[in-house]
Formats: structure tokens, C-alpha cells, sequence
């Protein structure tokens, strides 16, 4: 007894640690509370502490089903995902996760694994240049090469990753590094002279902005994802009240302003609708808050706004004139922009007719399906899950043509319910990112909306919702195609489906059943009505096929090369 | 239209690859790119000559490389009154007959022999970009066997001209 005692004196005296030590104590430091990982090699110094960490840790099958699952947390919880990765292939697996961050701009930091410091550079097991790869794809990345930097490197890559306009930042650990051990370092602070995000708006600009509106006369908001990021969608509403200004979302903005709104119009783009598109076009004053002007919503550039003024409020200067040319700009913050706009508290601009005009459009060329079709619509299906969650449900959905139908027939009520992949359009994003969001809103209502295509990319994870018993809500949109490929194809290509059909398919249901999940298949709208009551409210994960009309097409739509007056299908 | 840009960057590992990455990332077109240390401990600077269709393109270019994170300052300097300078290793062949030949284009151009051996010699010249081409296409006849350039790199002068007024009538 005596010499434990003593032995442990001496440890307290002159107390080491290891670089995996260091770690994970600068992520408690962070207050991480789940991290999506998966073990190897040259991450086994980390997972040795990692058995004793009070963290909870998330395995995926697959580490692209963790770097997604990490996103969906970071969409919904609004901090930073943390991703575990060993070197190599654990490493390459995640690469579309990060490209999928950064198109989207979702704080991420992601751990990889590497071989020993000696080996770096002699292609040794499971070596790949990580560094390389990802330079073009992360807001930042890292090499530790020192065990003394892992505290401040971390803080900062927190920092990086969550502050200006949010990213994923990747860390590259060398197996030595996580192993080796030294006296805690000393703590230090972040300094990063290169980077200083603009916060507050230049007050000339908002002062010309707020001119600019009051000259109006067909004044509208454009609201992305950065009035998310900012958490600024009480400032929009008030701002758009104030001002009396119709707000229009792009994809990725959905749920910052609500979607029963009188003064709300749609979301507008490639698939968006009537109204919202042809505001854009007819505008004489674009507000652009927080969107980056993607071509998936601008179509045609030269036709785009032919006729507005254009402002834009973007926490990224590079991202104002990168696209269309801006006449205010503002670089800034959402929230603190749309502050100081309501501050100004200037003239409403006189506008009723612009607002008549709207309504009319909305009136007249609303979203559309044959409602009285014998097969079950995909349309209608989203309808229902809106009807029946209230409007209230985390909606997380893959890519393709059912992504579409979520955003046009699921109408948000509120900021931070919707988690889409835009910018980079994975498919296979989905299901994993909808377990993030169920483990960031435990208690919420999370579907996860995917495409028969789409989910086949991820099937693996369902390991992960009956392991944790996360009561995620799979609704298929199965169309036997990838329908989105499919209807390009039919539309463009004189219906020559070119390896768009997948004929074969695993029952959806039974794989469910061999993960011992629920699992129904509905075929018709009174199945659906009958499954949905019973399954919605349930408090365990669920998989339902919903087996549509493989034939129904996305409207309206704008082919490739065409601006935004262009739309086909408006009218059935 | 050509732009010369000036960065100073943090000199950290990796940092001329996420430069040199942003441009083919951004499809932008380098001419030359020159890289050393600074007068600051611990930052470079780089200097980078670029092809751009217009004003916007070459906006877009220094937003991009301002929001690297290793990136501390970037400035457009071509509409400023600025000392740009290059550097050009030339071996050129040159048999005992046609030497004198030779020294006498080097010397209105300020370049200097700085090797010799039996059929050919190294020529070292410095100065704006246009000069280098100058002489180099005057040397060419003769048979260029081999040519190193590095480059330009250059900054704002001490003392700046009106800018507009610098663009109306040449100093040299």
C-alpha cells in the first residue's frame, strides 16, 4: 500500500501524458459530446483512451456513413461534427464527406490517422498523402508534427471550422505522434493573423441598402443557408415584416423563413417554383442574403435578374460578384446585417401591386400532381408526412427527384428541420446524416427521406439506428430508377434509359428485418395513411418502401443552359 | 490581361501547394509564381504573374487567395507604380568567332557572362519581364541550349504616383 502511494506521488509530481491523452482532453475541452469513428491502425493510440472517454462514440459501417452522419449533427446542432478516421482507405473513405461540407458550408473536424513520422513518404501500409487530397476541400487542414502542438491545433481547427463562414478541417495524426508522451504543454492561444472574419457590417452599405429599398417597387429577399448558419431567421422575419419584402429561399435556405408566411414565395431554382422564379426574374431590388447565387438556382446567368439592382449580405467577400454582379455589397454576418437593417427602420417601399402580382402567380401556377392518379404519388406521400408531423419533423433526404418533391411538398415551419446535400449533390448522404440529426434532436421527429438509389449506397448503417435504437424514420420513394437520371433521360435523351432502371432490388423490408427493424411496404394511399399513424409517433427506428409511380417527373423544371422565365411544366 | 499579385503568407508546411492548388482549383492561369522569405520572421512572399479575362476575373483572384487562411495580405499591384524584376540563366553556344558577337548584345542590356567554356557561355541578365524576352529572342539565332528563368517578383515603390496619372505616359 505504501509503495502504490508513493508511486502515485511521483506521477502526480512530474505527470506525462500521451498525444492521444492530449486529444481527447482538448475535445472535452470543446465539450464534444459525440464522435463518428472508426478504428485501424494508426488510430489505435487514439481508441485506447477513446475505451475510458465519457464521449459518445458513433460506429458507422462505412466511414463516408460517419462523415455524413457527422454532417447531419453539425446541420441540426449547429457545432462542429467530429469524425475519427484511420489512415489510408479510412482516410479516402471520407473524402466526399468533406467536399459534401464544404460545398455546404457544415463545420466539421475530422481525425485521421497516419503512419509514423519515419515512414512518411516510403508508401508504407495504409499511407495515402491525406494532406494532399483534401487541400482543396477543407476550410483548413493539419499535420500534427509535434506532440506539444495537438492542444492549440485543436483549438484552433474548432475555432477555423465553426467561425466566418463554417468548414470542414481535417487533422492528420501520425500513429508516433498519438503515442508518444510528454509533459502537458503549456497552453497557448490561437493565433491565426491570416484569418479575421468580417462580422459587422460596413454601416455606408447598410445605409444604401436601406435606400435602395425604399426606392423599390418589385423588391424581394433571396434567403440561403447562411441565415441558418447565423441563426438570423428571427431577424429575417422581423426584417421582411418591417420592410414588407416577399423572402424567397434557395434549397439549402428552407425553414429560415417560415413556409406559412403570407409574405413567403417559394423556393426558387432548377425545380423551385413558379413564383419565386419569376419574382427573381421581375424584381427590381435582389437582396441576397447568405446564398452563393449556385447555378442550380440561377439557371441561365445572362437572363438572371436582368432587371434588379442587386445586394448581397455574405459572411464570405469571395462569394459577393463571384457570380452575378452586385451593385451593395455586404460583407457581414446575417444576424448582425439584418440587426442593423432593422435598426435603420427606413421607409417600406410602396409595393402592393408587386405584392398582388405574387399571389397571383402563387394562385395560378402552384405546384402540381394528378391527385386522383391510381398509383401513389410521391408527391402526395410527402404531403401526408407533412399533414401528419405538423410541418415539425427533422426532414434529412438524400439527391434526386425525391429531394425535390421534400423541399417543394414539405413546407418548414421552422429554422434547422431540413438537411439536404446541395451543392455537391451526394447520393448515399441521407440515411447516415439523418442518424447525426436524431442523435443532435434526440427527441425530434427525424425522416429520412431517400431514393431506392440512393439508400442502396448506405444500407449499411442501419446497423448503426438499431444499435443505438435511434428512432430514425426511413421513408423510401422507390421508383425502381434513379429518377432523376430516368427523367433528364426521357426528357433529353428520347427516353433511351441508359442503366437508370434497377429492376433488381433487395426487399426492402426483409433487410430491415435482418437488422431486426421494422419494416413495411405501402403501396397505395390508404396503406400509407394506415402505416404512417401507426409508425410516426413510435419511439424506434422504422422502414417503410413507399412504391410509386415510376413515372412521375419533377416540375416545373429548367433544362440546362435556360434562365430562370424559362420553366417547363408550370401547368399540368 | 495580364496581373502581377503579391502575397504575404504564413510560412507553414503546405502553404505554396494551397496556393498553387487554389489556381487550377479556380482555373486560373499562372504565368510565373515566385516564392521566398519575407522580412518578417516566419512569413513568405510570394509573388504570382496571372492571365485574367477582365476585372472581375482578377477580383475573384485575390478574394479567393485572401481567404486562405495562411494568407496574411494579398494586393493586386499592377496599377501601382512598382520595381518588378527577373531573373534569367541563358547557356548559349558560342564558338571562339561568334564570342564577341554575343558580348556585344549583352552589354546594352546589362547582362553579365557569368560562364564560359569551349563552344558555349552562360549569360545572367536581370530586369522586367519584357527586357528578359527582349533578349532572349535576340540571343536565339545563336542556339539556346538551355534557359532557366525565375520568375517575376516585385513590389509597390517607395514613393506611389497618382495612379491615373501614372497610366497616361510611360517614365521609362
Amino acid at each position: 500500500m505504501l509503495q502504490e502511494a508513493a508511486l502515485t506521488e511521483t506521477k502526480t509530481e512530474t505527470e506525462t501524458v500521451t498525444g492521444a491523452d492530449l486529444l481527447l482532453r482538448a475535445l472535452e475541452f470543446e465539450n464534444v459530446e459525440v464522435i463518428f469513428g472508426y478504428p485501424g491502425g494508426a488510430v489505435l493510440p487514439i481508441y485506447d483512451k477513446l475505451y475510458d472517454s465519457k464521449i459518445l462514440h458513433v460506429l458507422p459501417r462505412h466511414e463516408q456513413g460517419g462523415i455524413h452522419a457527422a454532417e447531419g449533427y453539425a446541420r441540426i446542432s449547429g457545432k462542429p461534427g467530429v469524425v475519427i478516421a484511420t489512415s489510408g482507405p479510412g482516410a479516402t473513405n471520407i473524402v466526399t464527406g468533406l467536399a459534401d461540407a464544404m460545398m455546404d458550408s457544415l463545420p466539421l473536424i475530422v481525425f485521421t490517422g497516419q503512419v509514423a513520422t519515419g515512414v512518411i513518404g516510403s508508401d508504407a501500409f495504409q499511407e495515402a498523402d491525406i494532406l494532399g487530397i483534401t487541400t482543396p476541400i477543407t476550410k483548413y487542414n493539419y499535420q500534427i508534427r509535434s506532440i506539444e502542438d495537438i492542444p492549440r491545433i485543436v483549438k484552433e481547427a474548432f475555432y477555423i471550422a465553426s467561425t466566418g463562414r463554417p468548414g470542414p478541417v481535417l487533422i492528420d495524426i501520425p500513429k508516433d505522434i498519438a503515442a508518444s508522451i510528454a509533459q502537458p504543454p503549456e497552453e497557448k492561444e490561437v493565433d491565426l493573423p491570416g484569418y479575421q472574419p468580417t462580422l459587422k457590417p460596413n454601416y455606408l452599405q447598410v445605409r444604401k441598402l436601406t435606400e435602395a429599398v425604399s426606392r423599390a417597387k418589385k423588391p424581394v429577399i433571396l434567403a440561403g443557408a447562411g441565415v441558418l448558419h447565423a441563426k438570423a431567421s428571427a431577424e429575417l422575419k422581423e426584417y421582411a415584416e418591417q420592410q414588407q419584402i416577399p423572402v424567397i429561399h434557395t434549397l439549402l435556405g428552407l425553414g429560415g423563413f417560415p413556409a406559412n408566411h403570407s409574405l413567403f414565395v417559394g423556393m426558387a431554382g432548377m425545380h423551385g417554383c413558379y413564383a419565386a422564379n419569376m419574382g427573381l426574374t421581375e424584381c427590381d431590388l435582389l437582396i441576397n442574403i447568405g446564398a452563393r447565387f449556385d447555378d442550380r438556382l440561377t439557371g441561365n446567368l445572362k437572363h438572371f435578374a436582368p432587371h434588379a439592382t442587386v445586394a448581397h449580405i455574405d459572411i464570405d467577400p469571395a462569394e459577393i460578384g463571384k457570380n452575378v454582379p452586385t451593385s451593395i455589397p455586404i460583407v457581414a454576418d446575417a444576424k448582425e446585417a439584418l440587426q442593423q437593417l432593422i435598426q435603420q427602420d427606413g421607409k417600406p417601399p410602396a409595393q402592393k401591386e408587386w405584392m398582388e402580382t405574387i399571389q397571383q402567380w402563387q394562385e395560378e401556377y402552384p405546384y402540381f400532381y394528378d391527385r386522383e392518379a391510381e398509383r401513389l404519388k410521391p408527391q402526395k406521400v410527402m404531403e401526408m408526412l407533412h399533414a401528419k408531423t405538423n410541418g415539425d419533423a427533422i426532414v434529412v433526404t438524400d439527391v434526386g427527384q425525391h429531394q425535390m418533391w421534400a423541399a417543394q411538398y414539405y413546407r418548414f415551419k421552422r429554422a434547422d428541420r431540413w438537411v439536404t446535400s446541395g451543392g455537391l449533390g451526394t447520393m448515399g448522404f441521407g440515411f447516415p446524416a439523418s442518424i447525426g440529426a436524431q442523435l443532435a434532436d434526440p427527441d425530434a421527429c427525424v425522416i429520412a427521406v431517400c431514393g431506392d438509389g440512393g439508400f442502396q449506397m448506405s444500407t449499411q448503417e442501419l446497423a448503426i439506428i438499431k444499435e443505438l435504437n435511434l428512432p430514425v424514420k426511413i421513408v423510401i420513394l422507390n421508383n425502381m430508377a434513379l429518377g432523376m437520371v430516368r427523367q433528364w433521360q426521357e426528357i433529353f435523351y428520347e427516353s433511351r434509359f441508359s442503366h437508370s432502371k434497377i429492376p433488381v432490388q433487395p426487399s426492402f423490408v426483409k433487410l430491415a428485418e435482418a437488422y431486426d427493424i421494422k419494416g413495411y411496404m405501402i403501396q397505395s394511399e390508404k396503406e400509407a395513411e394506415a402505416v404512417l399513424d401507426e409508425v410516426l409517433n413510435s419511439r424506434e427506428p422504422v422502414l417503410l418502401d413507399f412504391r410509386v409511380d415510376p413515372d412521375e417527373n419533377v416540375y416545373p423544371m429548367i433544362a440546362p443552359g435556360k434562365g430562370l422565365h424559362e420553366m417547363v411544366g408550370v401547368k399540368p | 490581361m495580364k496581373r502581377i499579385i503579391c502575397l504575404t503568407v504564413m510560412n507553414r508546411p503546405g502553404v505554396l501547394n494551397r496556393i498553387t492548388n487554389l489556381f487550377s482549383k479556380r482555373n486560373f492561369n499562372i504565368e510565373s509564381i515566385s516564392v521566398g522569405l519575407s522580412e518578417h520572421e516566419g512569413m513568405s512572399r510570394i509573388t504570382c504573374v496571372v492571365h485574367v479575362e477582365d476585372d472581375r476575373a482578377s477580383e475573384q483572384i485575390t478574394k479567393q487567395l485572401n481567404k486562405q487562411i495562411d494568407v496574411i495580405k494579398v494586393t493586386d499591384i499592377t496599377d501601382q507604380s512598382i520595381v518588378a524584376r527577373e531573373l534569367a540563366l541563358i547557356k548559349v553556344q558560342a564558338v571562339p568567332y561568334t564570342r564577341n558577337e554575343v558580348y556585344s548584345l549583352i552589354e546594352p542590356f546589362r547582362a553579365s557572362v557569368i560562364d564560359v567554356s569551349k563552344d558555349s557561355m552562360t549569360i545572367q541578365i536581370t530586369g522586367e519581364s519584357d527586357k528578359v524576352e527582349a533578349f532572349i529572342d535576340l540571343i536565339k539565332p545563336y542556339g539556346i541550349k538551355e534557359l532557366a528563368r525565375t520568375g517575376t517578383t516585385a513590389f509597390p515603390r517607395g514613393t506611389q504616383r497618382n495612379s491615373q496619372q501614372h497610366k497616361s505616359y510611360s517614365i521609362i
